[in-house]
């Protein structure tokens, strides 16, 4: 399966190749738009020293890991959410009858390396806050664990997203509210919001497990809304469960597929 | 090679009527469809439009599920077994390409070497043959949304035949095809058929494709089975008409009738 994907991303990446002007200009615009974001966490910290109760490279800590799961996500993955035009247009059922699972197919359509950019950026403000933080190795362990976990959790929503459109023809933004609205969400200390809101995305659509919970232990910081100590290596369990959830809601809504009249 | 078993096919529609409430109304698109066809056969599968040749077509090949009934090709059951079916059915949708819109024709070929992992060294001989038999040559090159009806009809045909299926359908492969391209397409299933033994089942409205084409003929009105025999078979069911598409018109009409 994963060599599948590889062997057909690459074909991707070549057809693109044949307009390099255009594949060079979108991945520095990613860049730069990206960038953006980063100069709003600097104007905040040229009035402040800290937000949230963070320090700047905590912050910048925080932002990195997110975007870096959110980026790589997105790549992979961020095409599953696109399914009712796949229906509409017919090539969803082209899809189908292939040997390989539609689910893989539709993540791989027009695969480019053009998001490289935010996972570029991010991954420089990550590699910039860690070398401000000095995370000792007993506690610097859980960040690839954590980035993949992030991968996990954002594939994870828009692979429900695409499974509502199964149903819901014409619902393709409920996925975007989530996984948009999560990368933004998870970009700043959870502490600048509400703790309604962090009991939610904590115990029911589980984003906290993106990089707070597990980020908390990185930085060695105790928890700012007094959740149990243990949470913070629930990561993995919590990208398991969402999988599973998806994966069967896939599975279910896969079987109700109605094609269109002719 | 296919078999169906008291095979049906619903769908359920919901018209929106103001807020809440809704009105559900289920459409029997196939109903009670039992039929076999043998290895090696080559069926015409025809009817009027809506008759339901479309859905039968997409449960053969595991895009639908039916709603009741038992389906079995080349020894699976599409719907459960969708994907290593797919290694033995050949599929064409004359009204929609399987291919990749913006590429060029040669790369959709690729495509479809990686996603059904056929041998580099296979893949290069079969597609060199079938670029010759449908004379693909001038514009593989080309991406397919360029491409001509006629010419990308030829080319899904070769997309569903790259790996060398046991089984091939198609939904109304020659469909808006001029004289010259239908008649090149008639040539190669025939062909396809006789020398290789590739079972074909089509659905046509082109009655030249029956008469030229299909030992045997199926046709099927709101979704049920109404003949099914050989082409002098039907044309025995009205004596007294001298043409197929008489026959056929009147068979249509009378089904309507009823
Ligand atoms: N996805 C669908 N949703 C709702 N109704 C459908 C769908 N597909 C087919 N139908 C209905 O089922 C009937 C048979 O359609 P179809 O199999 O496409 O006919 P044909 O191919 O013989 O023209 C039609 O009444 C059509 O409207
Ligand atoms: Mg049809």
């Amino acid at each position: 399966m994963a060599r599948t994907y590889v062997l057909l991303a690459v074909t991707w990446t070549r057809a693109a190749a044949q307009y390099p002007l255009s594949m060079a200009l979108l991945t520095v615009g990613s860049f730069i738009v990206t960038g953006l974001d980063m100069a709003a966490i600097a104007v905040i910290f040229a009035h402040t020293t800290s937000l949230g109760g963070f320090t700047l490279p905590e912050v910048m800590f925080l932002y990195g890991t997110s975007g870096m799961s959110f980026a790589l996500a997105d790549m992979l993955f961020g095409n599953v959410d696109k399914l009712s035009q796949h229906v509409r247009a017919g090539t969803f059922d082209s899809m189908l009858i292939r040997p390989v699972s539609p689910f893989i197919q539709m993540a791989v359509d027009r695969f480019t390396f053009q998001r490289l950019g935010r996972t570029a950026q991010a991954a420089t403000v990550l590699a910039i806050a860690l070398a401000h933080l000095h995370v000792p190795w007993q506690r610097a362990w859980m960040i690839p664990l954590m980035v993949l976990c992030g991968i996990v959790l954002f594939t994870a929503i828009w692979t429900l997203g695409g499974a509502i459109q199964f149903l819901l023809t014409d619902a393709p933004d409920v996925a975007n509210a989530f996984t948009y609205g999560g990368g933004q969400l998870t970009q700043y200390p959870l502490t600048v919001y509400g703790s309604d809101l962090v009991r939610t995305v904590t115990f029911i659509v589980p984003l906290a497990f993106v990089n707070w919970q597990p980020g908390l232990f990185i930085l060695g910081r105790p928890d700012p809304f007094g959740l149990p100590y243990w949470l913070r290596f629930l990561a993995p369990v919590a990208a398991l469960a969402l999988a599973c959830v998806a994966g069967l809601a896939w599975r279910a809504g896969l079987r109700r597929y109605r094609s269109t009249g002719s | 090679m296919i078999e169906l078993d008291g095979v049906g096919r619903s769908f359920t529609l919901r018209r929106k009527k103001g807020w809440l409430r809704g009105e559900t109304r289920v459409v029997h698109a196939v109903r009670d469809l039992s039929f076999q066809v043998a290895a090696g056969e080559f069926v015409g599968y025809l009817g009027p439009n809506g008759a339901g040749k479309s859905t039968t077509i997409k449960m053969l090949t595991g895009i639908l599920a039916p709603t009741s009934g038992h389906i079995e090709v080349a020894g699976l059951d599409p719907s459960r077994r969708r994907t290593a079916l797919a290694r033995r059915i050949g599929v064409v949708f004359g009204q929609r390409t399987t291919l990749w819109w913006d590429l060029p024709l040669k790369d959709s070929f690729h495509l479809i070497r990686l996603l059904y992992k056929v041998d580099r060294e296979e893949h290069r001989k079969r597609l060199a043959e079938l670029c010759e038999v449908l004379e693909l040559g001038a514009f593989l090159d080309k991406p397919v949304r360029q491409l001509s009806l006629g010419q990308r009809v030829r080319g899904d045909i070769a997309a569903a035949l790259l790996h060398d299926p046991l089984v091939l359908v198609l939904d109304e492969p020659t469909i808006g095809l001029d004289v010259v391209s239908k008649a090149a397409v008639r040539d190669f299933l025939r062909t396809l058929n006789a020398e290789r033994g590739t079972t074909v089942l089509l659905t046509t409205h082109d009655l030249g494709d029956i008469e030229r084409l299909c030992r045997r003929v199926m046709l099927i009105d709101h979704g049920s089975l109404a003949f099914d025999g050989t082409v002098e078979d039907l044309k025995a069911t009205a004596p007294d008409e001298t043409s197929i598409e008489d026959v056929v018109t009147r068979l249509y009409t009378r089904q309507a009738r009823l």
